[in-house]
């Protein structure tokens, strides 16, 4: 992975940048987070291409859903995933208490508002990550403090 | 003979599951040998198959050999998938690949 610091000025500016061309008029607000899912989706498929390319076959969900917790995350971010939780019928929550992407924000109730904008690349990055290996979900991801985030994801049987 | 062989590549895989470890590896191995042909197979994690059908009369090519070209073009269809002009699904335009491909066989042969 590039540079850490370049990936979140990149990211950063790629979230600033959307959402100044949604306030002049270039589509709703809505739209953006759309937008910057689907990035996050693409990038994620290429990402996953890669990271397994050495990596032996996976058992399971269960597999698959360790290897995005560490090594994917590791790679990413720089740290693994702080607590993975499943109800073994196709839901997961992945907890990161020290999300990345938050840290640069203060800490306190401010930008809470602000903070689901740049957890939606990351949503898509899970789901094209799972969906390249043949797994379909929908991501979700929640903030209750703030460099603590959860992410909910919810398998969807074929 | 590839659509025969898709069938054996599904049936390894299922079996698979259930395998040891170390055994989870990506090569299949030969598929299985017809009078003319053997068919060798390689699943990557993503679930893409490539086939790779050999004269039988080759005897050149050991195991060995058929598993390090399909490391080959899994690497370089992954700088197609990490090619952000490449819409995954999309039939491969690449000549990158394809001369990558053609040297590839050109070594063999």
């Amino acid at each position: 992975m590039a540079d850490e610091a370049l990936f979140l000025l990149l990211h950063n500016e790629m979230v600033a940048g959307l959402y100044r061309a949604a306030e002049q008029g270039e589509g709703e607000n809505g739209r953006c987070t759309t937008k910057l899912e689907s990035m996050g989706f693409r990038v994620g498929q290429g990402l996953i291409e890669r990271f397994t390319k050495d990596t032996a076959r996976f058992k399971d969900e269960l597999d698959i859903m360790k290897f995005i917790c560490k090594d994917f995350w590791t790679t990413v971010f720089k740290k693994q995933i702080d607590n993975l939780r499943t109800n073994h019928q196709g839901i997961y929550v992945l907890q990161d208490n020290k999300f990345r992407l938050l840290t640069q924000m203060s800490a306190g109730k401010q930008y809470l508002e602000h903070a689901p904008k740049y957890l939606a690349f990351t949503c898509g990055l899970i789901r094209g990550g799972l969906s390249n290996l043949g797994i379909k979900s929908i991501v979700t991801a929640e903030v209750s403090s703030m460099p603590a985030c959860k992410f909910q994801v919810m398998i969807q049987k074929m | 003979t590839v659509h025969t062989s898709l069938d054996v590549v599904d049936e390894k895989i299922s079996a698979m599951g259930k395998a040891l470890v170390d055994q989870r590896e990506l090569y299949l191995g030969l598929l299985y040998p017809t009078e003319d042909y053997k068919v060798y197979g390689y699943v990557t994690n993503s679930k893409v198959k490539f086939v790779m059908v050999v004269d039988s009369s080759n005897t050149a090519l050991r195991d060995n050999e058929i598993r390090s070209m399909f490391r080959k073009l899994h690497n370089s269809y992954t700088d197609i998938m990490c090619n952000p002009f490449y819409n995954p699904g999309d039939r491969i335009h690449s000549r990158a690949f394809d001369n990558m491909v053609n040297s590839m066989m050109m070594q063999v042969c």
